[in-house]
């Protein structure tokens, strides 16, 4: 009796000592981790809301607290119009053409053939994002120099006997930053379409063909179907790394000539870096980001993110 | 409908040979079933037939025309897969009428034919829902309307009934067999369960590791088995089996001496089925090692000079004890002798009960 009771009593305070250290247990795994989204996401955005409603430029020095900055993005920036615009003309292109259909025809046609050809083709289409930004960019400006050493050029004079050296930095950029941006966008969805493609249960391609399918009415009824949610998933992934990333735009082009290849993201950053004009950059970094909320949840609602291919119930060999 | 002949396929798959040497014909509006352990190639025979593989060597026929390289589409045959393969975003009505899409029938012809397939499994009420909001019954019956909406020459069915549970595979037994009646389809049912395939096919065709074993009734197989793997495959619970010398007119199996006519000698292995046995006054003798009851029989365990035996005695409630000792007796027309090394049958050779009951030498 005396030993259970002394255990008895012993109980709270086990349970207070078990509970002190399930709170040292949660700083010390999840600390770091919170430390760095401090750091590097919430002080941010702090930083650049309270920025936003400065007057602070190329000085550093903040003089007052205004609303002017976003007067400006509102009504006084008469460039931001076209900019926005350039950048939707820009993600819709770079989606529509390779991000979602290129990375879904090579993966289509990557499951169609041998898996050792396939396998083969998939990694030349990943060598783009394997390369550093840089040297990728480095290869698109010999490709497109507009001389006769330029890899285009020689191609078209050798080849089709094109008199005139090609520019295309001046005659087609917005051309350019979709193609050399899609070449490697595409491969994501090409990686995750091939996962997908492969989990479709064989049996179903096999019943297709039984009933009458062609290969391209399997594509449709049977493949596509099964795709759904993937290519949701890459539709809304893609818009938002689009809309804020620049890098190769600015690597290849600078957003110009003049600023006919800036997109919101290079636009911020030629305000803000360029022109020194800090405060304004922050608010319209702001609307960037409530821009990319935006689209997301649109997204999130139209393509019916929820909606999953039923799992098979039973596995089959 | 079709008359389906095999001659002399072979499939492979790499260096792999699955399928070899494969010889059979099925005639028009035979149901047969493919019967064999899993691994031994029935899926593949099944998979060639509907244009999904093709034959490595030989010649397959549908009537008088080599379909060998006629694409799975254009072979007018239905099938039944092991996991169904419903299509999961379509609702059951559309999964049913997608054969027909392909054959250009319009939509408003299509409708009827659907239904009336559907009314024919009894899934009429569930034409809108999706596979996933099925039972396994369901589905199934969802899956035998596809294949047979196109009133296909040849009905595949590839373990159709392995996935349902015990009450529901007897119900479906029953309705497939009567379905394939009526309609008169040659039908073809794959099964590594062989009281599927004695119940429902005409002819049975047992298989071992990609080559044909027998082909035959499903009494042929039961009580003439051509090998010794057949006699082991077919029969619950399974056949006893003793492997023993035979020599002048006897088979000796440990210290115990078997009378057997039919001249055989050499090694032999002796297959007593347990229901073909009884307990008697004299015959091998024993002792009983366990009992089971099963309903309205019971299977018994006897602990023997050679090994365990079963035997199956009918009643419910045990006439004997465990540790009782007993006599095992058997009709010797009953009895099945294999050589043990080529395991062929011995068709003439039969094993007598041992005199007076004693291990005589
Ligand atoms: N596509 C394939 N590639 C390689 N081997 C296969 C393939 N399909 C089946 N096999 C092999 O062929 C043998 C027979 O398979 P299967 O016909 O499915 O057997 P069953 O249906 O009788 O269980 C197995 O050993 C299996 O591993
Ligand atoms: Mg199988």
């Amino acid at each position: 009796m005396g030993a259970i009771s002394e255990r008895f009593e012993a109980m709270p305070h086990r349970l207070a000592s078990s509970k002190a250290r399930q709170r040292v247990n949660m700083i010390v795994f999840l600390g770091p981790a919170i430390l760095l989204t401090l750091a590097f996401f919430v002080l941010p955005v702090i930083v650049d809301v309270v920025i936003s409603f400065t007057d602070m430029g190329r000085s550093l020095r903040i003089n007052e607290f205004t609303f002017k900055q976003y007067e400006k993005v509102f009504v006084g920036d008469r460039r931001l119009a076209s900019v926005i615009t350039l950048t939707f003309v820009y993600a819709f292109l770079t989606l529509a053409i390779f991000n979602v259909t290129f990375g879904l025809i090579l993966a289509l046609l990557t499951t169609a053939i041998p898996k050792v050809s396939g396998g083969f083709f998939r990694g030349v289409w990943l060598l783009p994002r394997m390369s550093p930004s840089v040297l990728y960019i480095l290869l698109w400006v010999w490709v497109i120099r507009p001389s006769d050493s330029g890899l285009l050029n020689q191609v078209l004079k050798q080849i089709f006997g094109v008199k005139e050296v090609v520019d295309l930095l001046t005659t087609a950029p917005l051309a350019l930053i979709v193609v050399s941006n899609g070449f490697i966008g595409a491969s994501m969805g090409m990686i995750i379409f091939t996962s997908a493609i492969r989990g479709i249960p064989e049996h179903l391609f096999h019943a297709a063909r039984v009933d009458g399918a062609g290969s391209l009415s399997i594509v449709r009824h049977i493949t596509l179907p099964a795709l759904r949610w993937p290519i949701s998933f890459i539709t809304i992934y893609q818009t938002l790394s689009l809309l804020v990333s620049f890098e190769y735009i600015l690597l290849l082009t600078k957003g110009g000539p003049f600023f006919d290849t800036t997109v919101l993201a290079l636009y911020i950053y030629r305000r803000a870096f360029q022109s020194g004009q800090y405060a304004y950059g922050a608010a319209l970094a702001l609307f960037l980001i409530i821009l990319g909320v935006v689209v997301a949840m649109l997204g999130w609602k139209f393509l019916d993110m929820k909606t999953l291919l039923q799992k098979p119930r039973i596995e089959v060999n | 409908m079709a008359r389906v002949e095999f001659r002399r396929i072979e499939k492979r798959f790499g260096d792999v040979v699955v399928i070899q040497d494969m010889d059979l014909v099925i005639n028009d509006g035979e149901f047969v079933a493919l019967l064999g352990p899993s691994g031994c190639g029935k899926s593949t025979s099944l998979f060639m037939l509907a244009g999904i593989y093709m034959p490595s060597a030989g010649e397959l026929r549908f009537d008088d025309s080599v379909v060998n390289e006629v694409e799975a589409r254009d072979r007018n045959v239905g099938i039944v897969f092991q996991s169904y393969a419903l299509y999961p975003h379509m609702t059951v009505q559309n999964n049913i009428m997608f054969p027909l899409r392909f054959k250009g029938v319009p939509r408003e012809q299509a409708l009827p034919k659907v239904r009336e397939a559907a009314e024919l499994v009894h899934v009429g009420e569930l034409l809108d829902r999706r596979p996933a909001q099925l039972s396994g019954g369901q589905q199934q019956r969802v899956a035998l309307a596809r294949a047979l909406i196109k009133e296909p020459q040849l009905l595949l069915l590839d373990e159709p009934l392995s996935n349902l549970d015990a009450t529901l595979r007897l119900t479906m037994r029953t309705e497939i067999k009567a379905l394939q009646e009526r309609l008169g389809v040659t039908t073809i049912l794959v099964t590594h369960d062989q009281l599927e395939a004695t119940t429902m096919a005409d002819r049975v065709i047992c298989m071992r590791a990609g080559r044909i074993e027998q082909v035959g009734s499903p009494d042929d197989l039961y009580s003439r088995p051509a090998s010794l793997f057949v006699a082991s495959f077919i029969g619950s619970p399974p056949i006893n089996l003793l492997t023993g010398q035979a020599q002048n007119g006897a088979i000796r199996v440990k210290e115990l001496s078997l009378p057997c006519s039919g001249g055989v000698s050499g090694e032999v292995t002796v297959g007593l089925r347990p229901e073909h046995m009884h307990f008697g006054d004299t015959g091998i003798p024993g002792r009983i090692a366990q009992l089971e009851p099963m309903g309205r029989e019971i299977l018994y365990v006897i602990d023997t000079p050679v090994g365990h035996v079963r035997i199956l005695e009918g009643g419910s409630v045990a006439a004997h004890r465990i540790g009782e000792a007993v006599h095992l007796a058997f009709e010797p027309d009953a009895t099945l002798v294999f050589e043990a090394d080529t395991e062929a049958l011995l068709p003439n050779a039969r094993v007598l009960l041992p005199n007076g009951g004693a291990a005589a030498a």
